[in-house]
């Protein structure tokens, strides 16, 4: 059962995934990647983290792909353009970083037979958003504060570019 | 769990989905009905009566949403040569989905089932408030992928608006939620129910009331916020190539998430099932009748007060759909974005500091922040409206002469 309700999850996100690179429709691809977003967030709830859950959703599933949706239809931009890459070796230096990874995987499976941790073997409630706030705001207060910074400072960006051109 | 867990879990679901489909369908007759009365019309007043001595008609009209569903299922149903097939037929369902699971997370009132459980609300999560946030907010993409596969311009037109106006006004909406949750201090809907008493939520969220009440209209694309359908430029916007039961599932599905914001803000700020003396007369019969009773009376007065509220709420949007013209792109764009964000930011400090000041449930930090939120949206309403329509949208040109 555990593992039936872990594996559909997962399943459904690696299909989504890869469905989304292969879709040659700007917004089919959108619409896999809503899949795949959809499919973590139940993994989060499987991990006893309804938060993360909801965040997942509202920030990805629901703000993220919205734009993306917006700028796709609004350019009109669904249909791949076969213009050639800039860089003829982007693909095959993917495919080889692809494998390296599933071959360091796999090694340590193999190397560590049992010893592998489980996701999350903690407490009822480890989740819980005044544990993250808590967590977030004295352990983590610094990459937090770093994080909102990069953010701020992509939306003065944006105020800048806008007052340059008119 | 055992499988009869399950299956009575199956049934309150339909019996979940049956009643918010039923109270669509009656939604729809309550507004044609009252839209009518706005407007010096009848109405539909004929389908199915009950005939009473001296030719008097009683409930005239009750059978007209059986009729409107009749009517659409009997209709072709159509899917344009041009239209994405799959997406296009797949768009009606992610419409319906949010609308009906959203109100899984709503305490429709309390009926206890005798084991800590509650027979009216369905799921009792602890970031219940979020999860409200997170599937108001996939809703939108019922309508935007709808615009998109119909392959047609007008679809996509609507499409897009839709997608701009949800983003733009899903801020405004979270922060008025943000509030509810830093006053009661809790994400658990059934925790902020019970911990609103007698003086509900609206007297010291008051100003976040109104937020949420006109961004909620905006969300679910409603008149006035309807550009996304505005059948003067777009045909229909997003369902226009749509017919017979895809059309009816988009119908369905934007008047259940009309009704279920109406729900969420019956429940965030008017005390969802509470009513004053519904808890004094449990308490009498349980001493006289037992639990079982006591509870099954508890579950249908807080489940009546609940709709009874709804109701009052849903009479209010017909109301602003009779009354308020159509906004322009530019006027929903700067609402939205220059007077509810700034004002749900405000909502949000003003809540912060009276809870750092004030002790909890101190009732003067309530009125005074009742009468600042009253303060605050009389100045705003009164100013803040665009002086001048932005450049290049003014439809007349004023040196042309009259």
């Amino acid at each position: 059962m555990d593992l039936l309700l872990f594996g559909i999850p997962a399943l459904v996100a690696i299909v989504g995934a890869i469905a989304m690179l292969l879709s040659r429709n700007a917004v089919h691809s959108a619409l896999y990647l809503l899949l795949n977003f959809a499919a973590i967030s139940v993994l989060y709830l499987l991990l006893q983290a309804p938060f993360l859950f909801a965040t997942q959703l509202i920030i990805y599933a629901g703000a993220i792909i919205v734009l993306f949706l917006f700028v796709v239809m609004l350019l009109g931009a669904e249909r791949d353009e076969q213009t050639p890459h800039a860089n003829p070796w982007q693909n095959r230096g993917a495919i080889v970083g692809g494998v390296l990874l599933l071959v360091e995987l796999a090694l340590l499976y193999v190397n560590n037979p049992g010893t592998i941790p489980i996701a999350a073997n903690l407490d009822d409630g480890f989740a819980a958003p005044t544990e993250i706030a808590k967590a977030l705001f004295t352990t983590h207060l610094l990459p937090f504060e770093i994080a909102s910074f990069v953010l701020l400072t992509a939306l003065i960006g944006v105020v800048v570019l806008h007052q340059r051109r008119s | 769990m055992t499988w009869l867990d399950i299956l009575i879990l199956l049934v309150r679901c339909l019996v979940l989905a049956l009643a918010s489909a039923t109270l669509f369908a009656y939604f729809t007759l309550f507004e044609r009905r009252l839209l009518a009365k706005f407007q010096h019309r009848i109405g539909p007043n004929r389908a199915g009566y009950i005939p009473l001595p001296g030719g008097k008609k009683l409930f005239g009209g009750w059978l007209q949403p059986a009729a409107d569903a009749v009517k659409l299922f009997l209709k072709e149903d159509v899917v344009p040569a041009m239209a994405d097939k799959w997406v296009y037929i797949m768009a009606p369902g992610f419409a319906v989905v949010p609308a009906l699971i959203i109100w899984v997370a709503i305490p429709l009132g309390t009926w206890p089932d005798g084991m800590g459980g509650n027979w009216l609300h369905y799921a009792p999560i602890d970031v219940g408030v979020l999860y409200l946030l997170a599937v108001t907010s996939i809703g939108v993409y019922g309508i935007a992928i709808a615009g998109w596969a119909s392959n047609n311009k007008y679809s996509m037109i609507g499409g897009v608006r839709a997608s701009a106006q949800v983003i733009s006004y899903e801020l405004a909406l979270g922060f008025a939620i943000l509030a509810v949750v830093m006053q009661n201090s809790t994400f658990r809907t059934e925790e902020i129910v019970t911990s609103q008493g007698l003086i509900w939520n609206i007297i010291p969220q008051f100003l976040g009331f109104i937020i949420f009440l006109i961004a909620s209209t905006a969300e679910v694309v409603r008149s006035p916020f309807d550009l996304v359908e505005a059948e003067q430029e777009l045909v229909g916007g997003y369902n226009t190539e749509y017919g017979s039961m895809k059309f009816a599932l988009f119908f369905m599905s934007e008047y259940i998430k009309l009704i279920a914001m109406n729900a969420i803000a019956v429940t965030l700020f008017l005390g969802g099932g509470n009513f004053p003396g519904i808890d004094t007369l449990v308490a009498a019969i349980k001493t006289s009748n037992g639990d079982t009773i006591a509870y099954a009376v508890q579950g249908a007065l807080t489940l009546g007060a609940f709709l009874l509220k709804t109701t009052a709420l849903s009479f209010l949007s017909v109301w602003v759909r009779a009354s308020v013209p159509r906004v322009r792109y530019d006027q929903l764009m700067h609402l939205g974005w220059k007077v509810l964000l700034p004002l749900g930011l405000f909502n949000v400090v003003m809540t912060a500091v009276f809870g750092v000041l004030f002790p909890a449930d101190s009732l003067i930090a309530k009125i005074i922040m009742c009468v600042v939120g009253v303060i605050v949206v009389v100045i705003v309403s009164a100013t803040a409206t665009p002086k001048h329509a932005k450049r290049g949208v003014t439809l007349v040109n004023p040196s042309a002469g009259n």
